[in-house]
């Protein structure tokens, strides 16, 4: 370190867990600047509760640097990063279980379609109609009723941007099973907020 | 493809861009003359983007700055 500073070069990941590694906090911390919000979404849409996002955004944070020495350079950061707060969340989800009706595996029949009941258009833009804190309820609250694990897969793979590969291994599924899973996920958020979102 | 449930099948593979070719023109026809099925593929589309969407759950500043204190409470004075 040193003398090598680049001017105004954004260092990669793998640059910033190199020096982690040997010991640099800042370069930790520029870690957690880049991933804070993504992790914190990730906690409050698993776990259903800021509160609980909250412990899950510490507890990962925190694992993250006590188990560095373990990361091996042949996966994303972000997703070893994601797999330690997967892990805290469902965590949480499993101490609070037994006043939870939702179930936290799959306890849904993995076979049979889906059947879209709501079929009506959505009003334009409902970003635009309800208050921020509003939209955030109704998106938390439809989660919450999917198993943990469909919520979780879709929170991957179309939220974090995850590959099928790098999902499947963070919540120890199949390929195939991930890909159902995402399907099945889609379209039973999409009944959720069509109730609320639904013209008329 | 003149049926919905095949139609809704695809869905999911067409909103990752990974239909082959055919199939997709197959689709896309059944979409124009089938107004459920747009609605079903339009909200479906609108749901992953409100998820996306990143005005929403922002970490809220007191807990940023919790998060700071306690990493550097807990991991800074053991690394000097
Ligand atoms: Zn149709």
């Amino acid at each position: 370190m040193g003398d090598t500073r680049e001017t105004a070069v954004v260092k990669d990941d793998v640059a910033l867990v190199a020096e982690a590694k040997a010991g640099s906090y800042e370069a930790f911390e520029e870690l957690v600047n880049r991933y804070e919000n993504k992790i914190y979404r990730l906690g409050v849409n698993i776990t259903g509760s800021p509160e609980d996002a909250e412990d899950v955004l510490q507890e990962a944070f925190l694992k993250a640097f006590q188990h560095l020495a373990e990361f091996r350079a042949d996966s994303r950061f972000y997703t070893w990063l994601v797999r330690i707060a997967v892990n805290e969340s469902l965590m949480k989800l499993r101490k609070k279980r037994s006043d939870r009706s939702v179930p936290l595996e799959d306890e849904i029949g993995e076979d049979g379609e889906p059947i879209p009941r709501e079929l009506a258009d959505w009003k334009p833009n409902p970003e635009q109609i309800y208050a921020q804190a509003e939209i955030e309820n109704v998106l938390r609250d439809a989660a919450q009723k999917l198993p943990a694990t469909y919520r979780t897969v879709f929170l991957l793979r179309d939220v974090e941007d995850l590959s099928t590969a790098e999902t499947a291994s963070v919540l120890s599924l199949t390929e195939g099973t991930v890909k159902a899973r995402l399907f099945r996920a889609r379209l039973m958020l999409r009944e959720e907020l069509s109730k609320v979102f639904k013209r008329g | 493809m003149s049926d919905c449930r095949d139609c809704l099948h695809e869905i999911s593979d067409y909103l990752d861009g990974q239909l082959d070719p055919e199939l997709k023109r197959v689709l896309e026809e059944h979409l124009v003359s089938c107004h459920r099925c747009k609605v079903v593929l339009d909200s479906t589309r609108k749901t992953i983007e409100l998820y996306c969407d990143g005005k929403l759950f922002q970490l809220p500043g007191g807990v940023r700055e919790r998060l700071h204190t306690a990493l550097r409470q807990k991991l800074q004075d053991r690394q000097r």
